[in-house]
């Protein structure tokens, strides 16, 4: 019942937004961007689903439950604090390296990374999870 | 000269942005008041483009494509809930 075009643009508009959510996610460590904002362009992508289809279509192409992603992105941001604990510095210390990868030459790798991981996940599970409650009749 | 430029079209934004709000608060239908809506978010992408151009600064245009972002969805959002009464349909027919 929804408008054909809607439905044609709605999912190579969803692989747009998350490639450049992905592109956001890896630029927060010097530059705007990090994991809060990509994890709200990755939910406006599902939501653009969810609106273009109907929630049993967007459940039988993405079989993901929102919910656990919350316990999943607590414990990967918790990790990663208790694992400078584990080697003797304060909670949530982190560092970082540069390290040669091959194809890729010389990468900056961090560890505040996990923790931005975290922030992605919580941010898109709640974010769905919101929507989905609220949107959905009974 | 592109200062000066910019500064005029920062006002002329700014005005619009007023008369598009006066559209949203006294809309006569709520179609009006959508399309209002719509228009001061791509209002507000302007604006940002003409900053970044005024300070010279190309870090603002990421924000202004997650506006645009945004502001699709939530368009595309209240119409559906203007058309059909709900969001997010159970099951399509």
């Amino acid at each position: 019942m929804n408008s054909l075009i809607l439905k044609t643009v709605a999912t190579p508009v969803l692989y747009l937004i998350v490639s450049f959510s992905v592109y956001v996610f890896f630029r927060g460590h010097n530059n705007p961007g990090g994991g809060f904002i990509a994890g709200l362009l990755t939910a406006g992508a599902f939501v653009l689903q969810y609106l273009s289809f109907d929630s049993k279509t967007v459940k039988s192409n993405f079989s993901l439950n929102w919910k656990k992603l919350i316990p999943v992105g607590l414990i990967l941001a918790l990790g990663s604090g208790l694992g400078g604990m584990i080697l003797g510095y304060p909670f949530l210390s982190h560092s970082f390296g540069c390290f040669y990868l091959p194809l890729i030459g010389e990468l900056e790798l961090a560890t505040a990374i996990i923790f931005d991981l975290g922030v992605y996940f919580v941010v898109l599970g709640t974010a769905l999870t919101i929507i989905s409650v609220i949107g959905g009749k009974d | 000269m592109i200062q000066t430029v910019s500064t005029i079209s920062l006002v002329l934004l700014a005005i619009s942005l007023v008369f598009c709000a006066y559209r949203a608060i006294t809309g006569p239908t709520m179609p009006d008041r959508v399309i209002a809506v719509d228009t001061i978010g791509t209002i507000f992408i302007s604006i940002i483009g003409v900053f970044s151009i005024k300070l010279n600064q190309p870090h603002y245009f990421d924000s202004a494509l997650i506006i645009a972002i945004l502001s699709f969805s939530g368009t595309v959002a209240l119409g559906k809930f203007l058309i059909k009464g709900e969001c997010f349909d159970r099951d399509i027919d």
